[in-house]
């Protein structure tokens, strides 16, 4: 049920799937409310999201920023292009560390899956490089938390 | 730890990918890996010099040739760093399946 895959897909794509033991309807909400998204979407363990605008409406602002209590922090903006509750959303975003990076194109889908929900999130870059930067990038907040867990697991 | 801001740029195109594949298997001159891509020499040279300035292959002098090999610490070092966004995406996924938990308990219940 939790299995996750990510994989790129031609030269400016990145999918990433996974499954989820509840409705369609929660993994959307989870995803489009901010009271909800402050308590997962963190990365990293220790980094909290004290800002988290989610505006879910065509148009609507996304604004995400977090924080690792320690002077350090990013942040995220983007806005909603269309929302179909509880199976589709497709927003662009972009990060800022702190100069805007380039910008993400990304369309989520949640079927139903037996009891559970599958996720598809299917992320578009404007090319190669950027796709590559974005990759490379990703993985430097993630080696933090990789060390925190490998402390932990010693 | 190599320069992974080129490594990436370098894995960004498919035929160095490929490359990099047929590397897997063992050494290979420029005219062996040129025969399967259609390329020519000089274009399959220029392909090896992105990807021996990422540090992602090691090339030899013997004789005339220079034949290539992928560069262990150069690979692994791409795929550690690999590791460890997917393992920042699965944390935040974890999260998610117990926000999830709690979100529809009730719900669960009902269901036979």
């Amino acid at each position: 049920m939790t299995k996750m895959t990510i994989k790129t897909e031609g030269d400016t794509h990145v999918v990433v799937t996974r499954r989820f033991a509840a409705s369609p309807e929660a993994v959307y909400r989870a995803h489009t409310e901010p009271t909800l998204v402050q308590k997962w979407l963190l990365g990293p363990d220790g980094w909290t999201m004290p800002v988290c605008i989610n505006e879910a409406r065509p148009g609507g602002k996304i604004r995400y920023e977090w924080t690792n209590g320690k002077g350090g922090g990013f942040y995220l903006t983007g806005e909603y292009l269309e929302l179909v509750p509880f199976s589709r959303i497709v927003h662009i975003e972009r990060m800022h560390l702190p100069n805007p990076c380039p910008d993400n194109h990304v369309v989520t889908t949640f079927t139903p899956d037996g009891t559970g929900t599958l996720m598809t999130m299917r992320m578009t870059l404007p090319d190669a490089k950027t796709r590559a930067a974005m990759l490379a990038s990703g993985m430097e907040h993630g080696m933090e938390a990789s060390y925190v867990r490998l402390e932990t697991m010693i | 730890m190599p320069n992974l801001d080129a490594a990436f740029s370098a894995l960004a195109d498919p035929t160095r990918r490929a490359i990099l594949a047929r590397l897997a298997l063992g050494e290979a001159t420029v005219m062996e890996l040129a025969q399967p891509f259609a390329m020519t020499q000089p274009a399959i040279s220029r392909h090896l010099k992105v990807l021996e300035s990422a540090g992602l292959i090691i090339r030899r002098v013997e004789g005339t040739k220079r034949p290539c090999r992928l560069a262990p610490d150069g690979i692994t070092g791409v795929d550690q760093w690999l590791a460890m966004l997917r393992q920042a995406l699965a944390k935040n996924y974890e999260r998610l399946d117990e926000v999830l938990a709690t979100m529809q308990p009730e719900e669960r219940k009902d269901r036979p």
